[in-house]
């Protein structure tokens, strides 16, 4: 499916002391840019773990959009700079499972960067139009598993967390 | 307990070192003899299949059961023993959360199929001959296990009691778990028999400030026996890593591979590894954290080296699905 009728679902992830605010100072601006990015506050980018990542591909994220503060503006001192070395392992990881890296994203975006954040996700939506969308192994390894009659727990997660994935496969089917 | 313990062990996609770890219980194999009988031992008694599906529904007590699960034979049996075992414990790493064999979940079948039957060095009469599983011959029709798109764990298809993980099981663990059973004092069904701390706990190293400079490769360095080897540079997964172990690969000079799997609560080991590694990398100039990072050679290996069957992903996307 790599036809205009693809509308990519990216997850972002925003401080929300630079970011999230960019975020918001580009709505109050009605700043117009693709509705395609949902977006979660988080107090730093150096929360952002890689579990946050996958768990967004493996529950049908067709992108990812971590963004925190400049380099020497963390609220916290250094906390980005952990998202950025982390992000460079994240994109290593990503690319041996097969995920373009198109996909992913970690940017910096300041409070008074309304702009630069329209600009951001607008370019990352058309991107990943391009490259169609991502379908999680999971999910089909589910569907051929033989001899399953109901989608089996996938080892190790706790209940809850087989909710949310079965919730989220749910809407991959939309 | 005035019966004898019933027991069965079974070997899936497994090296059979779980196997010898039941062995390497040593003289205390007898006193496990005196108190149970085993049923189905394939790897050191001559039983049939055919033995077990006479048995009784729960006729067994515990069920050892090794290895991640890759064909359809292993899928029979995972749910002909799950019928007739009141317990069953996924044993060792490959049946608790995919372990070494889970690695291939990182190629497609295709790829892995073409490798062995034609690619590999050592394949004899590379004419890409393939074995099917179904063929008929003059004597009736001959079949062969079905090879799955991906390994599973042992939890994908049954329930499963308990968690024995390791690669292999240390025999004290395996001891402990045993006597638990004796017991008849059981821990909550889904419990993973090991302690709920990291191998960090376990090891006697000096552990200070954990900033890395640059990643190296075991071979690559003398490590100092005394000092943390992640503050050395060598990528170790004890931070993540449950303990139970004794940490007896550190003791040894090399790094924690992360066998044990998670501990409680995490939902993904090796994006929780991958965490805690990169953060130790981190640099105010770019430049330098990408090349530290760059350093690590397979991250997907290092980090997944045991836990790719039960990650978020599971392995890499198909080639025919995108």
């Amino acid at each position: 499916m790599k036809n205009g009728d693809f509308e990519p679902r990216i997850v972002g992830i925003l401080c929300n002391w630079c970011s999230y605010a960019g975020a918001d100072l580009a709505g109050i601006s009605r700043i117009k840019y693709p509705a395609n990015i949902r977006i979660i506050r988080v107090m730093c980018s150096g929360r952002v773990e890689p579990t946050f990542v996958l768990k967004a591909f493996a529950e049908g994220a067709d992108g990812v959009l971590v963004s925190g503060c400049h380099p020497g503006d963390c609220h916290y001192g250094e906390g980005n700079y952990k998202a950025y070395a982390r992000k460079v392992l994240i994109e290593k990881l990503l690319h041996q499972f097969g995920i373009e890296k198109e996909r992913f994203k970690l940017t910096w975006v300041s409070a008074n960067e309304g702009e630069r954040f329209a600009q951001i996700v607008s370019e990352m939506v058309s991107e990943i139009k391009e490259i169609g969308p991502y379908r999680p192994p999971r999910e089909r390894m589910r569907e051929l598993q033989p001899g399953a009659g109901t989608p089996p727990a996938p080892g190790w997660l706790a209940e809850e967390e087989l909710e949310t994935a079965v919730a989220g496969g749910a809407v991959a089917g939309e | 307990m005035s019966e004898k313990l019933k027991l069965a062990f079974y070997w899936a996609a497994s090296c059979g070192g779980c196997d010898v770890a039941v062995l390497d219980t040593d003289e205390k194999l007898l006193e496990i003899a005196k108190i149970a009988d085993i049923y189905f031992w394939p790897v050191a008694m001559d039983f049939k299949y055919k033995d077990i599906k006479a048995l009784d529904k729960d006729f067994l007590d515990v069920c050892f059961f090794n290895g991640a699960v890759r064909n359809s034979e292993q899928e029979e049996i995972a749910r002909l023993l799950r019928e007739k075992s009141k317990l069953m414990i996924a044993f060792g790493s490959c049946a608790c959360f995919g372990g070494i064999p889970a690695l291939a979940n990182l190629y497609d079948p295709e790829e892995i199929l073409s490798w062995v039957y034609s690619g590999s060095f050592s394949t004899v009469g590379k004419n890409g001959t393939r074995p099917l599983t179904r063929v008929s011959v003059p004597e009736g029709e001959l079949t062969l296990p079905e090879f799955y798109t991906a390994v599973y764990t042992l939890k994908d298809f049954v329930e499963v009691d308990y968690f024995l993980p390791g690669c292999p099981p240390p025999p004290e663990l395996i001891l402990g778990a045993v006597e638990t059973l004796v017991s008849g004092v059981l821990p909550p069904r889904g419990s993973v028999l090991a302690p709920d701390k990291t191998v960090c706990d376990q090891c006697p190293r000096e552990k200070q400030d954990k900033k890395v400079a640059a990643f190296r490769r075991p071979h690559e360095v003398i490590p100092d026996p005394d000092r943390c080897l992640l503050e050395q540079g060598i990528v170790c997964c004890g931070p993540g890593t449950r303990a139970g172990c004794g940490a007896r690969c550190v003791q040894a000079n090399m790094p924690c591979r992360g066998c044990f799997g998670p501990t409680d609560g995490v939902v993904d080991h090796g994006a929780k590894l991958a965490a805690v590694i990169a953060t130790t990398a981190t640099s105010k100039d770019e430049n330098e954290a990408a090349e530290r990072i760059g350093q690590i050679v397979d991250p997907a290996g290092t980090f997944y080296r045991f836990g790719l069957a039960a990650s978020l992903l599971r392995g890499k996307s198909l080639k025919e699905e995108n």
